[in-house]
């Protein structure tokens, strides 16, 4: 085995990668690739999505069950783990390549399920529908019959992956499959044919833009940091992907590390950086074990170290666990972090591009920005920039999560309307509920509504709805969401995460929290209460003005936005909320009145021993009531009554 | 190379590479700060100082932002203004509003923005935060309701001290100012300094008064109330009555002293002069017999505590004498005590110092003497500025008295021991006699006076070199050791005192002083020298009276008994 894999090494640095301009003809070569992109196989060969999105879902039965059938029927089989394809909804994902057969994909193949499927599979038989997502197409093989390519299904049939095109399809901690397909071809072209402006310009030209939420054109800031001379530079991505509802970095880095590692490494080579670290997320540990297997590889190639294919250019790469800390996800609070200190941003100027990590010119982007890269430096940038907008060049990756049908990832060219995406690609409202709105760009960003769905999703284009592309979380609420309660849940998150460094940021989002919290607090008889509800109302948008403009960092610059977003699209609830002391969706418990329908009540006491605060009375077979002003609103009654006699009012 | 913006639609010179701040502040337009520190790295925390970028229309912070050629700012628009008022709405809305019981009542910065930004109502309610009250150190009480977390204390802590013993705790609005393990200060590595107290805008930080056992002493007939006071406070306590900074008010001060009921009341300048006979003897004592070199001063209680903790290997270079304040309290309660026929447990010894360091070392179980403290009190100039108050002593109209005799008398060399360098100054003068028996030509040891952080200077006695260094501001010391410890700096005798300048500008001293004002202190010092009748220790006719009568000879029996000491290793959280 061992000699098998050096001899894949050899033919690859040698055949591949040294020889990275030449697309060989070479029919001997060709074959060679093809064994190593598993495109041709001599034996069966089953894939499970094990990304942590399917693990959640069960992958791990799955996979157990894969080993344990073979074993079984003493079948000789590879198994792969594979990272996520972008469909989480249907995880677990296995699929099953047999020798001379397209590679055929099936979802929601629980542990139960795996004899059955693999079964039916090796008959050429396919299992329930449900459990059909599509098939792959592998060059010169039998498609299976009845079945669409995956190509063609509709979450899939308007993507285009660039970042994730090798997600779910390779097995991650395998650098030859990365090779094979095409990988670090890039990185030794750039090295070896290109000078470091060379590839500012490249990146520049085709209008790549900072995927972690600024948009800040990537060329331009490298170019910035390539003019800065300097013993040392350093090059940082930034994976502390702290959004709740985003797992773009995570799914790449599971499913493609070396992608990353690739755009890093040509990064660090356009700025003159021979040092980077990825800074991420500690709550990521299956990511941060597949990049140190794919770092180690990369080591082993040669493709990190020193004097990299004789070229005189040294690359290393460090990575540093965040403790989790959201604010750590800003560029100076994440460099202080690796420096070892408290995690709180600096003021800007000095920039990080001239006085950045330990004082010397650095580098951030983050993984997705990274992750286009090679791909860029492979094609050019006349490619990369023939997608997308005027404003906003290439694609794009969501991450959909909330009430919508199909949660998951998928990479759109910029200019796709979010319509396209909720409703083509992701399957519409999840149980045919009334959509809502859609929260994009994550605390930081705002909500879009049903009058804004049609527009083209570019940076410039969700600013002007108050908006913003952030690294790109896409949370889908429906009529049973109220938006006030949904701004205290991102001010919540934001009012915790705050670093505490700067005072608006500090005290004012606190204080933007209470005032939600008073609005969807028990209405109380007290004047005083009503009083200072009211005056706090009154200063919500000023308190709001003044953070976005004082605020240290990013996060407390764009702390307000999910309640001036919501205020501006939803104020009608608010309305509600402040002056009715109702929640038209019914979240809001303080808010709500319960009533027992006397005609509906048998007396049967069981909601009057439940309530833990004794406010239901009534006599046995007698019709109850409740005591509004001990109710809490905890809705055990409703919860318990057997006879439908508990109202909301 | 300089360059015009606008400012307020009038354009000003500003120089390539200075702050907006900065250039505002030399053409007179104020813009409020509070988290600033002159001479330091912005921090950018409190955003006081915001000012609108016309062009870019953003607000930015005008102690980080650098001026640019052509840049248009507007320090007062509405916006800006809105700003500020609502960022000290901010900070009030999570403040103890407790200003009447305050010990920074009306020397607050806080409760000078809320009264220059015209807050007058609360218009932003919340939540407060509660904190503990940490009154476990002997020195600093620390109120964290108060803090409004601007970061200054953590800055001095760290890059003027170079001791770190505090940093900020937890995250968001739950964040508190704290030691490790948000234990209490005594626990940590603080050297009492106080420094963070001259820093703090707020009462969120003070010294641990001791005000209510002098006052109970005053009014109890059976105690003999002696006060003693620190060579810089006559220079130094003028400010805290609105006099002109620098001015020395000593024989104001004795008379005021007496008149809130001190029975007696003498100058420590006396037991700096004793320190310099018997530290002089010390070095000369080393520097014969191969004894550990270089002697460090011991006069800081600040930086004897910084050794015991940071460079406890180097505790066999501290000089063994005690500090002034301690000798004084030892010959207090023993030389005078006997000589005026009263048991030293009826006296009680109140020591006036511009130091909170001090409030630690007088409790310290090394300065007790068979179970009688050196000391028992220590004032601030603060407290002592606020006890006179208390006594309706009226320090405009009053009589200049002189202090009390015995251990009154002084020499100059003694009185500069209040700057930086007196020390070092004082004992050459006094060396120099020792070895040579002829008095120095020129006594004024230039180059151990002014503030640069660390000074030297080689001095040659007979065939005798001695290399001697100056250190102020302890992250220097930091500095001077490391360069020791590499061997590429070697002396003989070194002075260190804690805060940078010295006794003049101790954790004790009046808050708010300018810059100038302390330069004035120094100067004030230097100026009382040149003045004085007897410039060097040996000259002091009470210290040669107290050899004489009681102790003897320098580092005689006596001496080694009352007025040495020995330090300890402290293992604490660094």
């Amino acid at each position: 085995m061992n000699k098998e894999i050096n001899l894949a090494k050899d033919f690859l640095l040698d055949q591949v990668l040294r020889d990275y301009s030449n697309n060989s003809k070479d029919n001997e070569i060709l074959e060679k690739i093809a064994t190593l992109k598993h495109e041709k196989i001599q034996k069966p060969l089953v894939f499970v999505g094990c990304g942590t999105c399917g693990l959640g879902a069960g992958a791990g039965t799955t996979l157990e069950m894969v080993k344990k059938y073979f074993a079984e029927k003493q079948i000789d089989a590879d198994i792969i783990e594979t990272g996520c394809i972008g469909l989480c909804a249907v995880e677990p994902i296995m699929d099953v390549c047999l020798p001379g057969y397209n590679r055929m994909s099936f979802c929601n193949v629980m542990g139960d399920n795996v004899y059955d499927v693999l079964d039916k599979a090796f008959q050429l038989e396919l299992p329930d529908s449900k459990m059909i997502l599509g098939q792959l197409e592998i060059p010169g093989a039998k498609p299976w019959n009845g079945v669409n390519l995956l190509g063609e299904h509709p979450f899939f049939k308007t993507q285009k992956r660039i970042v994730l095109k090798n997600c779910g399809i390779i097995d991650p901690t395998d650098i030859r499959e990365y090779i094979a397909r095409g990988g670090y071809k890039s990185y030794i072209k750039a090295i070896s044919v290109h000078t470091p402006i060379e590839i500012c310009d490249i990146v520049e030209k085709s209008g790549l833009r900072g995927r972690g939420g600024g948009g800040f054109p990537t060329g331009r800031k490298w170019r910035f940091a390539n003019s800065e001379k300097s013993d040392q530079k350093y090059l940082i991505c930034n994976a502390d992907e702290g959004d709740p509802g985003a797992f773009m970095d995570r799914a790449v880095i599971e499913g493609d590390p070396h992608k990353l590692i690739e755009g890093m490494a040509i990064g660090a080579y356009a700025i003159g950086a021979t040092f980077a670290y990825i800074y991420i997320r500690a709550e990521y540990p299956l990511a941060i074990k597949r990049l140190q297997i794919a770092m180690k590889q990369a080591e082993d190639y040669g493709i990190i170290g020193k004097d990299i294919f004789g070229t005189g250019v040294d690359f290393h790469i460090k990575i540093k666990k965040g403790a989790g800390a959201f604010v750590c996800g800003e560029e100076t609070a994440l460099m202080n972090s690796v420096e070892g200190k408290r995690g709180t941003p600096r003021p800007r100027p000095p920039f990080p591009t001239t006085s950045g990590l330990f004082k010397k010119p650095t580098i951030i982007n983050n993984v997705e920005t990274f992750g286009n890269i090679s791909t860029i430096i492979e094609n050019g940038a006349e490619w990369f920039a023939s997608t997308g907008t005027a404003d906003s060049k290439g694609t794009k990756v969501f991450a959909l999560s909330g009430k919508i049908a199909l949660t998951g990832l998928v990479e759109i060219p910029m200019g796709t309307t979010i319509r396209q995406i909720l409703f083509n690609m992701a399957g519409g409202i999840r149980n045919n509920k009334k959509f809502k709105a859609v929260q994009i760009g994550g605390p930081s960003g705002g909500c879009i509504t049903e009058a804004n769905l049609d527009i083209e999703i570019d940076y410039a284009s969700l600013l002007s709805v108050g908006a913003m592309m952030g690294s790109g979380g896409l949370v889908v609420m429906d009529e049973d969401n109220c938006m006030v309660d949904v701004a205290k849940f991102f001010m919540g998150f934001i009012q915790r995460e705050s670093c505490g460094k700067c005072i608006p940021c500090r005290e004012g989002t606190r204080r933007l929290l209470e005032i939600l919290e008073s609005i969807t607090s028990k209405p109380s008889s007290s004047d005083t209460e009503a009083l200072d509800r009211f005056k706090g109302v009154m200063q919500i948008e000023s308190l709001c003005k003044v953070i976005k403009d004082t605020s240290l960092c990013g996060l407390g610059q764009t702390a307000p936005n999910p309640v001036l977003s919501t205020l501006r699209w939803f104020r009608d609830e608010y309305e509600a909320h402040v002056f009715d002391r109702k929640c038209p969706a019914g979240v809001c418990k303080n808010l709500r009145v319960y009533r027992i329908d006397v005609d509906k009540c048998t007396g049967c006491t069981v909601c009057s021993r439940k309530c833990p605060v004794n406010a239901i009375v009534g006599s046995k077979k007698a019709p109850h009531f409740i005591v509004e002003d001990k109710c809490i609103g905890c809705g055990v009654c409703y919860d318990v009554c057997k006879f439908d006699a508990i109202r909301v009012v | 190379m300089s360059f015009l913006i606008d400012v307020n639609n009038t354009q000003i010179e500003a120089r390539k590479g200075e702050t907006i701040l900065d250039a505002l502040n030399r053409h007179g337009i104020k813009v409020p700060t509070l988290c600033h520190l002159k001479g330091k790295f912005p921090s950018g925390a409190c955003r006081m100082c915001v000012v609108e970028n016309v062009k870019t229309n953003r607000l930015v912070t005008s102690c980080s932002t650098p001026v640019e050629e052509g840049m248009k700012i507007l320090t007062h628009s509405a916006r800006v203004i809105l700003s500020r008022k609502t960022i000290v709405e901010l900070l009030l809305s999570n403040h103890p509003d407790d200003c009447l019981y305050c010990v920074r009542n009306k020397n607050c910065e806080l409760q000078d923005l809320a009264e220059l930004l015209n807050v007058r109502e609360r218009r932003i309610k919340g939540v407060k935060n509660h904190n503990h009250l940490d009154r476990a150190s002997a020195s600093i009480v620390r109120d964290p309701d108060k803090c409004i977390l601007c970061g200054r204390c953590v800055r001095v802590c760290e890059e003027v001290m170079g001791v770190s013993c505090i940093d900020f705790i937890n995250r968001g609005s739950n964040s508190v100012i704290g030691v490790a393990f948000n234990h209490s200060l005594n626990t940590s590595s603080c050297i009492n300094c106080g420094q963070c107290i001259m820093a703090c805008p707020t009462g969120a930080l003070s010294e641990k008064s001791h005000m209510p056992e002098v006052l109970s002493m005053l009014s109890d007939p059976s105690k003999t109330v002696v006060f003693h006071y620190a060579p810089s406070i006559s220079v130094s306590l003028a400010e805290e009555f609105k006099m002109e900074a620098g001015k020395d008010i000593n024989g104001i001060m004795n008379a005021a002293l007496r008149k809130i009921g001190g029975d007696f009341v003498f100058d420590t300048t006396f037991a700096a002069d004793l320190t310099i006979m018997e530290e002089a003897s010390e070095l000369i004592h080393r520097v014969t017999n191969n004894q550990p070199l270089p002697m460090f001063t011991s006069c800081c209680p600040a930086w004897i505590k910084f050794t015991e903790e940071f460079y406890p290997e180097l505790i066999p270079n501290l000089s063994s004498c005690k500090s002034p304040q301690q000798m004084m309290g030892a010959m207090v309660k023993s030389y005078w005590a006997e000589k005026v026929g009263k048991k030293p447990e009826d006296i009680y010894s109140v020591s006036l110092m511009p130091c909170t360091a001090k409030k630690f070392e007088a409790q310290r179980e090394e300065m007790t003497n068979k179970g009688i403290t050196d000391v028992d009190a220590v004032l601030t100039t603060r407290e002592l500025g606020q006890l006179i108050r208390l006594f309706g002593v009226d320090m405009h109209n009053i009589e200049r008295e002189e202090a009390d005799s015995p251990l009154g008398a002084k020499s100059s060399a003694g009185k500069i021991f209040g700057a930086t360098g007196g020390v070092m100054e004082a004992a050459i003068r006094t060396a120099y006699h020792f070895l040579t028996g002829d008095e120095l030509a020129d006594l004024n040891v230039t180059a151990v006076r002014g503030f640069e952080g660390i000074k030297e200077a080689e001095v040659k006695i007979n065939d005798l070199v001695i290399r001697v260094a100056v250190v102020h501001g302890l992250a220097n010391a930091h500095t001077l050791i490391a360069q020791m410890k590499s061997g590429e700096k070697q002396y003989h005798f070194i002075e260190v005192m804690a805060c940078p300048g010295g006794c003049i500008n101790g954790g004790g001293q009046h808050i708010g002083a300018s810059e100038e004002a302390i330069h004035s202190r120094l100067k004030s010092l230097y100026v009382i020298d040149d003045n004085a009748p007897i410039k060097v220790s040996h000259k002091n006719p009470e210290i040669v009276q107290v050899y004489k009568d009681y102790l003897e000879k320098p580092l005689g029996h006596k001496s080694h008994e009352l007025l040495h000491t020995h330090y300890c290793k402290r293992d604490v959280i660094k």
